[in-house]
């Protein structure tokens, strides 16, 4: 198990090495000039050379993702162009604001979502099964930015029980994680549904009932950690996804989280700081599927780590 | 006076689907006395196992439901119980083993969780008896390494060790009743042969009742005093085994016997039944075996006969044996 983990981790350094490749590829593919938006627009053409110069531009890219690479390894990740301020402090000051929002945002989806499922699936086609789904595909077809502003509308300005937006206190967290939460909810919900009614239809889950075992304890007891397999699957997928910041959402909330700080780096040509923060979305997926691959070890016993 | 443990009587199991009704089960009468073990032999789809979930009332998430009858357990009727009085006869006093042991264990659990559960359920051991209780059950059903298989999980196990592990489950609670819904089909021969071995020994020893289920008359004739034979949702014949094998009445019952390979016997082909069994939705009028049979005649055609016992109580259901003129008068 250990001797699993620690392959897998040495595992992450090409992957990271080829992501690295494609980002800083694609980052510099970007149309725009960060030198001329730093000299600002006044700036004369000599001017311009003297910025690309001192932010290294001019030199050939293999040269630029030479340095990129060498500076990684230095432990510097570089400068932010806009700011100046080392891209690290830029990312870290960011990447709090996200992680909470998406946690707290999955906790509550997760739980809610598979509630939603395991009645569902139980009550297959009676009125809880057709609330929980008509929840559920109202929660996968609402836009987020919709649903924000109308809980903005209803909560923040009309009743003022919680804040507009931004991060204050605990309160600050309600709305978004609600709004960024429910998506998930809803496909939880969808999933588990669908897979703990394909569970109960096997053999031991008969076995179960012939053993004498009320439904609580053949659902929840036998049902359900086998249906958990895709469950888990998905919900690793989207808490990986939902860490690289939601646009949308941060906008929406004035979040001050990684995805806002993407939207300003790629408008200002932030070489640095996009390429920072397209690495750690990488690695955030990598190490991500590392865990849902051990859960999966707990869950089903056939699995085995060599 | 032989005392009745088991008495099921005109069931009457529908499936409701999308092609209408499917009458799995249509009026079947099986008693089964005490330490008595009864075969219910008949081909797939005849309605054996659906009378053995009616017994247990486990047909919930199918659409089937049983619509008639009475099914008796020591003459308390089973379908009056409400579902809380049901679990605590099953796994307790009627105990089953199906035919899958592949899939009828849970994946994700040691044997030693699944055994242990219903011990703690219905003999209300402590955690540690009921490990303790378990162990004995395995060790009494045979399997090597009682200790290191209750922290086993079922696919580390093989097939014939899977289903020792659930005859160990159903005989935990030493119940009166055993329903062995095809408990060796799954299996190869030399399995099969030990797995019967030893639900005899478990017979003998603690005196259960056995419903056996199952198409193979060789299991039949190695393990039951009585058999039932049905075909499509009906019993259509009735005897003790011996008289069965010697003097089987029904043409379904020769046919079956007639398809069984016999050791020493050179024959080109086996016999077999032609057809097959008629697609519930769509039964034949009459009796539901004349597509098939050799002997039909017109009345088979028009009128389904009864199950009528003729004499030492073999019972059967086929105008060969029963007077016509009556039945066309009326």
């Amino acid at each position: 198990m250990l001797q699993y983990v620690v392959k897998r981790l040495i595992g992450i350094i090409p992957i990271l090495f080829l992501v690295s490749i494609f980002i800083f590829l694609f980052v510099h593919l970007i149309p725009g000039d960060p030198a001329r938006l730093v000299a600002g627009q006044d700036a004369t053409l000599q001017d311009v050379e003297v910025v690309r110069q001192e932010l290294g531009l001019d030199q050939p890219i293999h040269i630029q993702y030479f340095n990129f690479i060498s500076g990684i390894f230095q432990g510097d990740i570089g400068s932010s162009i806009k700011t100046g301020r080392p891209v690290f402090n830029e990312i870290a000051s960011r990447f709090m604001p996200t992680f909470w929002l998406t946690f707290w945002s999955m906790i509550w989806a997760v739980i809610v979502g598979l509630l939603i499922g395991v009645i569902s699936a139980t009550k297959r086609n009676k009125w809880q099964d057709y609330l929980g789904m008509f929840g559920a595909v109202s929660g996968i077809s609402m836009p987020s930015f919709w649903l924000g502003l109308l809980l903005i509308q209803v909560f923040a300005v009309q009743l003022g029980w919680l804040p507009v937006g931004g991060l204050e206190s605990w309160k600050s967290y309600v709305l978004p994680s609600i709004t960024l939460g429910s998506g998930v909810a809803a496909v939880v919900a969808r999933f588990s549904r669908s897979s703990l009614m394909d569970i109960l239809k096997d053999d031991y889950i008969r076995t179960g009932r012939a053993k004498g075992l009320n439904e609580h304890k053949v659902v929840w007891g036998h049902g359900l950690k086998n249906a958990m397999i895709p469950v888990v699957t998905m919900t690793g997928l989207q808490f990986g996804f939902l860490l690289g910041g939601s646009i949308v959402i941060e906008t929406v909330f004035s979040w001050p989280g990684l995805g806002r700080l993407l939207i300003d780096s790629v408008a200002f040509r932030d070489y640095p700081v996009i390429q920072a923060e397209m690495l750690l979305f990488a690695l955030e997926f990598i190490l991500i599927n590392l865990i849902v691959d051990l859960i999966y070890g707990f869950l089903n016993p056939q699995i085995r780590y060599d | 006076m032989t005392e009745k443990m088991l008495e099921i009587e005109d069931l009457k199991t529908y499936f409701y689907g999308d092609e209408g009704v499917v009458k799995a089960v249509d009026g079947v009468t099986i008693t089964v006395n005490k330490g008595e073990t009864v075969g219910v032999v008949g081909e797939s789809g005849c309605g054996k196992s659906v009378t053995s979930l009616s017994v247990m009332r486990l047909l919930q998430d199918t659409p089937g439901e049983i619509v008639d009858g009475s099914i008796k357990f020591e003459g308390k009727s089973l379908l009056n119980l409400s579902e809380k009085e049901m679990r605590m006869i099953r796994g307790n006093d009627i105990a089953m083993i199906f035919q899958e042991p592949m899939t009828s264990l849970n994946p994700v659990y040691k044997i030693g969780k699944q055994l242990e559960e219903a011990i703690k359920l219905h003999l209300r051991y402590d955690k540690k008896k009921a490990r303790i209780h378990a162990v004995n059950m395995l060790n009494l059903v045979g399997l090597p390494r009682a200790n290191e298989v209750m922290n086993e999980y079922p696919h580390q196990l093989s097939g014939g060790m899977r289903q020792r592990v659930m005859i160990a489950m159903a005989m935990a609670c030493n119940p009166k009743l055993l329903i062995a819904d095809e408990p060796t089909t799954a299996l190869d021969v030399t399995i099969q042969a030990q797995i019967l071995e030893l639900m005899q020994q478990l017979r003998n020893e603690s005196n259960t009742s056995i419903m056996l289920i199952t198409h193979d008359l060789g299991v039949v004739a190695e393990m039951c005093d009585r058999v039932v034979v049905m075909y499509a949702g009906e019993v259509v014949e009735e005897s003790d085994v011996y008289t069965l094998f010697e003097n089987p009445k029904h043409p379904y019952t020769k046919g079956l016997i007639g398809s069984v390979p016999k050791l020493g016997q050179d024959v080109e082909k086996l016999d077999s039944i032609p057809g097959n069994v008629p697609i519930p939705t769509n039964m034949p009028s009459g009796c539901k075996f004349a597509p098939r049979c050799e002997f039909a005649m017109d009345i088979c055609w028009k009128k389904d006969p009864v199950l009528l016992e003729t004499n030492d109580k073999h019972a059967c259901r086929c105008w060969l044996y029963q007077d016509q003129e009556k039945a066309l008068e009326v």
